[in-house]
């Protein structure tokens, strides 16, 4: 089992370097220093002085991986490359446009993020897998498949819909929330309630039908025909050993993302002004900010190897069957 | 000639498309085993009636994708001048819908303007809601408006009615005459549903349509049917023109992945060993990349490269199409890789079956085996691919609109509707029908295109029997 996880972390290693060499080059090769600071500065004031200088005040002056004029170590240390890529391997990411600390930044926006995306990932998870089931218990009846059509129908509409209806709606025209914001501590509660609420109706259609199909397809499993013959009733089989044996491919697919919800979502984040890690991204995207864009490309992709990690682990300790080599 | 035919690069992609769909179709048409699984989607009614309203779309997407230059009236004969305003054969055929631009914001159906204005009335200048200078012109008294409206509803219905009608008539005059029947046994059949294609929700859908389209033709002639957006241009226009943006994203994107994922995907389940590897090794950097980002970071670095180069786009058009291809090109960069994965696997159970080994021993060749052995048996997942990442696609870009990497802000799409319209909502009274109309229209796309796709997957995968 150590060796396993080892063996997986040390296969991680490769991976990160190539997110790493993708975003180096997208990043300052594809798109020189001298395009960033043209883009930033504007078609107005582009004059050779005012790009050296931009360039200067963000630290992209440098050669781009070997400076042939240092000498020793400072010919491979003293370039961007070193400075603003693989210093990422150590956390550091430097500053944004705005002269903050993206590491700092990082860590106190992290928590509204997980604000948000931790009771719409469990709340979520319960809903589904009750509607899935709802639809299972019914399904041979019209209100199965009256259940995927809903399913379809939610799915249908657009993630933006849910978020529009929900904040004109239920915070401007009942006025029972907050439209947007955000509070730590116990404060924060109405704040989180409505995009909670709106996260969670917007995952429900996709997610519930997928359970669905997990579900039918343990329900015509031998065992579930032995669990019948020996007297059963039919919610006893389902909740006993159709829910259980379901929840194998569901909570160890769901483990995957787990580290992600640190990451916050975009847009949901963005509507409702909370300052998380979700609308730093988003804004910037939007302001061009390419050290926190960057910054935020490693994060992320750091956080779904740790996921797919524990997806590993998490698969031969639910199921003793999956024997890690 | 009065104009000049201008093809931008997506509609040169999306003729190809079209042509290689027809010539599949031809090719499947003389294969049996390949008609049997089609065949089963078209007696599905909810596939069909999906399909039909998925036609709708399509028609006037490709209808949107026959550009044009008109001439300028003033330039001489000698040298013709060309406007420097894309059109297209959509845009000749609903013609005043384009032209009639009214102020500023207006309601749907109304025949007042949005905001009160200073206007001259009897002599004297009153602050009031100005009339609209087209919604409702025809109309001399504001309480005319509501009689007018219930008119235009009524005889649109009835027109509608009757052409359906018409239609039904001479489907059952063909279909008595094809099946040697009497009207009534055809009429019967239909209504219990015993015609072998769904019959009923065919008819049901034509005639929905139908009286839907009638309808609203008869009101657009009188008024905005969805109101008029900011710079008051007409909202039922704008929709219709962002269908071929929703289009295009849904289907040159997946035509970008397909390639790179059935490659991809079919050689590192077939070869194995170091290819499987590096091929793996490749996907998982991409797919551990946040989507969002990496389509965040490849869009800006488009629009460097657009705006260093301005003079290769005589038109704006010609820009915002090269964005948009561009934009298909990297969503489909970045999503191939799932599909790519599906085929791996695939592929690692087909290579090891008797007649893939037989092949082999026969001493047949690499390519031909993935051709001949391999390729078809993967297709009906690349299908069911297909089909299921349109609505995705089409969802997607509202998403990536709204976060400013999408596509031109100059171009009609849903989700340059909807970002554009999402701020109004603080207003009073509401703006909502830019909204509405946005939501709307993406959702029926979306709609039948899922239920489309659930119907091809259903027919096409095998291990789905019986659990739907």
């Amino acid at each position: 089992m150590f060796a396993y996880i080892l063996r997986r972390l040390l296969y991680a290693i490769p991976i990160l370097i190539g997110v790493n060499l993708l975003t180096f080059a997208l990043f300052f090769v594809v798109n020189t220093p001298d395009d960033m600071a043209r883009l930033q500065l504007g078609a107005k004031h582009v004059t050779p002085d005012a790009i050296e200088r931009w360039k200067v005040e963000h630290g992209y002056d440098k050669p781009l991986l070997l400076d042939s004029k240092a000498t020793g170590s400072a010919q491979f240390t003293d370039t961007i490359f070193f400075r603003h890529s693989a210093a990422m391997f150590a956390f550091q990411f430097g500053k944004g446009d705005d002269g903050r600390d993206i590491a700092n930044e990082i860590r106190t926006r992290m928590w509204p993020s997980l604000a948000i995306a931790l009771p719409v990932f469990v709340i979520g998870l319960l809903v589904n897998i009750t509607f899935a089931l709802l639809m299972v218990f019914f399904r041979t009846t019209y209100l199965d498949l009256w259940g995927v059509v809903l399913c379809v129908v939610l799915m249908s509409v657009s993630g933006l819909f849910y978020i529009i209806a929900g904040q004109y709606f239920i915070a401007k025209l009942w006025d029972l929330l907050p439209i947007s914001g955000y509070a730590g501590g116990i404060n924060g509660f109405k704040f989180v309630l409505l995009p909670v609420l709106v996260s969670v109706a917007a995952g429900l259609g996709s997610g519930a039908r997928w359970y669905r199909t997990i579900f039918l397809e343990e329900i015509g499993k031998d065992y579930v025909r032995t669990a019948r013959a020996k007297g059963l009733g039919e919610v006893r089989v389902l909740f006993r050993h159709v829910l259980k044996n379901g929840m194998i491919p569901i909570l160890t697919g769901a483990v995957v993302v787990l580290p992600l919800l640190f990451m916050g979502s975009l847009i949901t984040e963005s509507f409702f002004g909370i300052p998380g890690l979700g609308s730093y991204t988003i804004d910037a995207i939007q302001a061009q900010d390419f050290a926190v864009v960057r910054a935020m490309v490693f994060l992320g992709s750091f956080l779904y190897i740790v996921g797919l990690i524990l997806t590993d682990i998490s698969y031969s300790w639910v199921d003793p069957r999956v024997r890690l080599q | 000639m009065s104009f000049m035919p201008v093809v931008l690069w997506t509609d040169r992609l999306i003729f190809a498309l079209l042509a290689a769909v027809l010539e599949l179709v031809w090719f499947i048409r003389r294969h049996p085993h390949l008609r049997a699984p089609w065949a089963a989607v078209a007696r599905r009614p909810m596939a069909m009636g999906a399909a039909l309203v998925l036609a709708v779309f399509v028609v006037i997407g490709l209808l949107d994708s026959l550009h044009y230059r008109e001439r300028l009236p003033d330039s001489p004969p000698g040298q013709p001048q060309y406007s420097v305003e894309v059109l297209s054969a959509f845009d000749a055929l609903v013609g005043p819908l384009r032209t009639r631009q009214e102020k500023t914001y207006s309601a749907p159906l109304a025949m007042q303007l949005y905001a009160k204005e200073f206007i001259e009335r009897d002599g004297a200048t009153v602050r009031d809601y100005p009339r609209l200078k087209y919604g409702g012109a025809h109309l001399k008294r504001a309480d005319a408006r509501e009689p007018d409206i219930v008119r235009r509803i009524l005889v649109g219905l009835a027109q509608g009615l009757a052409v359906g009608l018409l239609l039904f008539g001479l489907l059952a005059a063909w279909q008595t005459r094809h099946r040697h029947m009497v009207f009534g046994t055809w009429l019967t059949a239909w209504a219990t549903g015993h015609l072998g294609w769904p019959g009923r929700t065919i008819a049901l859908t034509v005639a929905l349509m139908l009286m839907l389209g009638m309808v609203t033709f008869h009101l657009a002639a009188g008024y905005h049917v969805f109101g008029t957006d900011k710079v008051g241009q007409d909202v039922l226009y704008i929709s219709l023109k962002s269908i071929r943006t929703g289009l295009v994203i849904g289907t040159l994107t997946t035509l970008v992945t397909l390639p790179l994922a059935i490659v991809l995907g079919i050689a590192a389940g077939y070869f194995r060993g170091w290819v499987d590897d590096v091929i793996q090794y490749v996907y998982t950097v991409l797919n551990s990349i946040p989507g969002v980002l990496l389509i965040a970071a490849a869009v800006l670095i488009v629009q460097v490269a657009i705006e260093a180069h301005p003079d290769l786009f005589d038109t704006a058009a010609a820009r915002a199409d090269i964005r948009l291809l561009a934009l298909c090109l990297i969503m489909g960069v970045t999503s191939w890789t799932s599909l790519a994965r599906l085929l791996r696997g695939e592929s690692l159970k087909l290579r090891t079956l008797d007649y893939v080994e037989a092949a082999r021993a026969f001493g047949v060749s690499h390519a031909r085996i993935i051709s001949r052995h391999i390729f078809p048996n993967v297709f009906h997942l690349v299908l069911i691919a297909i089909v299921l990442d349109f609505s995705g696609l089409v969802l997607a870009e509202a998403v990536l609109s709204y976060v400013g990497v999408g596509v031109d802000p100059t171009m009609y799409s849903w989700g340059n509707m909807i970002n554009g319209a999402r701020l109004e909502l603080a207003r009073e009274p509401v703006v909502w029908w830019q909204l509405g109309a946005a939501f709307a229209f993406m959702f029926t796309l979306v709609l039948a295109a899922n239920l489309f796709a659930d119907g091809v997957r259903d027919a096409f995968d095998p291990r789905l029997e019986g659990r739907r």
